[in-house]
């Protein structure tokens, strides 16, 4: 009786979130896709949004995230490897790195915004630009990244760190050749998890990046994301709706398709270095 | 089938097939005052023996002894351990392994070894063989073929995987996978092989396969094997070393030839242990 009562709440719980989700999904399907066309992926906005296409702040979106990553990936993946591989996990130094990158994930994104604004903007002079955009959210997005990397290399056996170095390999190798590999799934997943939380950051971008709907000319003009945009036109531009949910449904095409370029290339990688089980 | 396999199974005594000592006994070896500490915790101390090249050399004594411990200060594995302290001399091939002038990397390529749970890579068969070779320097293609058919050969796996080297590893079952451990430390060409009960993760029957390949390699490699299993200990050793913790420190009691230890122990600890009633 208890047995079939919870089975219940455990079907309606899981049927509420799938209505939920099926519901904001199909909405912004349903509310956009008269918007999606290709001009409006090629066109400039016109009349503050409300007309045209949103092309200039589609290139935006991806230069800030570009920078982002460019950032992140190289710092977060180095420093994952440095606090799972090189340091003692019982160190205090490390244990309270582990503490402040949990404080920095869980922080809220205006904090960062705010950040962004006085250190990038101001004190290294890069004004209102991509960069300063791209910077701020490289800062949000590597705690996300360095756990959810150190937490993927810290669950691979240690059985073959002792195999490797019994051998006389050397830890570079067998972090290339073996741990990375197989705990690349986990990297991707927090890789995925950070984008995720990048692309729909409007408040650090609005303090950072601006929010000038124009072709960017380079990573030190302002550019506009496609959240600024969908915030601005869903607040502050009466009659931008249509354009706001097209603009919307674009950002979720454009999450999907990263996500499973990312998962399709870590895939990849998964296959050409290791050997599971078949 | 090994004749040890077929006078008596994992736990009985047999009896026994080898023991002598093998042929003139030329130190590989030397431990001398050995001490192996975690976190200022001794567990090993005063441990001095002779290993004998081309001998198999099995250590017993009960779990926690520090056999583990003092196989892993031969490799200078217990490097990679936090808070494990090694001191005393371990002479190898004429050099003192903790000599600062000694290239660890280089060592353990001369020092395979073996754990008890079989650990291949999650690779295929073919490229945890070639991951050991290509780290030291063997590039050539036609040279890697023949070393992992060598290596496969010597472990008795050539037949059984031959078709499908580019399969995991992880495929293979206990034994084979413990086998292709040890091809893949066979194929460094090493002179000495440590082992860290090799076969008590596995059933009987891999475990007797393991354990007669084991006795094959005798002679062209020096061999240190932890074992539980007393019957094969005397079924192929031709050294054993005993060891007994005494307040919580381990200590090597008792060395020498395999028969005499077992048939005529010199220390009360040896006598009762070896006939099943310590430990
Ligand atoms: N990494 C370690 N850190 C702390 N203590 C250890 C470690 N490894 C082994 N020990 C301790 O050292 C003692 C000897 O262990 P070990 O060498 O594994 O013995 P054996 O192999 O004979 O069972 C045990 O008491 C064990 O708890
Ligand atoms: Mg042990």
């Amino acid at each position: 009786m208890i047995d079939r009562c919870f089975t219940f709440i455990i079907w309606l719980t899981a049927g509420i979130v799938f209505l939920a989700f099926g519901w904001l999904i199909s909405e912004v399907v349903v509310q956009g896709v008269g918007k999606l066309s290709w001009s409006f992926l090629t066109d400039e906005p016109a009349r503050s949004g409300r007309e045209g296409g949103i092309y200039p702040i589609i290139v935006s979106t991806l230069l800030i995230l570009g920078t982002a990553l460019v950032i992140v990936i190289p710092l977060g993946l180095g420093s994952a490897i440095w606090l799972a591989e090189f340091t003692k996990k019982s160190s205090k130094r490390v244990q309270s790195t582990r503490l402040i990158l949990d404080v920095l994930a869980g922080v809220p994104s205006i904090v960062f915004g705010l950040f962004g604004y006085a250190f990038f903007c101001g004190f290294l002079d890069l004004g209102f630009s991509i960069l300063s955009g791209g910077l701020t959210l490289a800062c949000m997005m590597l705690p996300i990244l360095i756990r959810t990397t150190e937490a993927g290399l810290t669950a691979v056996p240690n059985d073959w760190r002792r195999a490797g170095a019994a051998l006389g390999v050397s830890r570079t190798t067998l972090l290339w050749q073996v741990l990375l590999p197989y705990a690349s799934p986990a990297i991707t997943a927090g890789l995925l998890l950070s984008i995720g939380r990048a692309t729909a950051e409007t408040a650090a971008l609005i303090f950072t990046s601006g929010y000038v709907d124009r072709m960017p000319e380079s990573l030190n003009d302002s550019g506009r994301a496609l959240a600024v945009h969908i915030y601005d036109l869903s607040m502050n531009v009466v009659g931008g709706d249509k354009a706001a949910y097209g603009s919307a449904l674009v950002l979720i095409i454009m999450v999907v398709i990263i996500n499973l370029s990312a998962n399709a290339l870590s895939e990849f990688w998964l296959e050409k270095k290791i050997n599971r089980l078949q | 089938m090994s004749k040890g396999l077929v006078t008596g199974n994992a736990y009985t005594l047999g009896s026994i097939e080898q023991g002598e000592p093998c042929c003139e006994a030329v130190s590989h070896f030397s431990i001398r005052d050995l001490a192996v500490s975690y976190q200022q915790e001794t567990v090993l101390s005063n441990v001095s023996l002779e290993v004998y090249k081309g001998c198999i050399t099995a250590l017993i004594g009960p779990s926690g002894c520090g056999k583990s411990s003092f196989l892993s200060a031969l490799n200078r594995l217990s490097d990679m351990v936090p808070g494990a302290k090694v001191s005393g001399d371990i002479i190898f091939e004429g050099e003192n392994i903790f000599d600062t002038s000694v290239d660890v990397r280089t060592l353990r390529t001369k020092i395979g070894m073996i754990f008890q749970k079989p650990n291949p890579f999650p690779l295929s068969i073919r490229k945890n063989l070639e991951l050991p070779l290509k780290e030291h320097g063997v590039r050539n293609k036609s040279e890697i073929e023949s070393k992992i058919f060598d290596v496969l050969h010597s472990v008795g796996l050539w037949n059984e995987v031959k078709d499908r080297l580019h399969c995991s590893a992880l495929s293979l079952s206990g034994g084979q996978q413990q086998r292709l451990c040890i091809a893949r430390a066979l194929i460094l060409e090493p002179s000495v092989l440590l082992m860290d009960e090799p076969c008590s993760a596995l059933d009987p029957i891999s475990s007797g396969i393991v354990e007669e390949m084991i006795q094959r390699l005798a002679g062209r490699y020096t061999i240190i094997i932890v074992t539980h299993n007393l019957a094969q200990a005397r079924r192929i050793a031709n050294y054993a070393a005993f060891f007994w913790m005494t307040e919580r420190v381990g200590k090597l009691i008792e060395f020498g030839q395999c028969r005499p230890l077992f048939e005529s122990p010199q220390h009360s600890l040896t006598a009762a242990y070896v006939s099943g009633e310590k430990g």
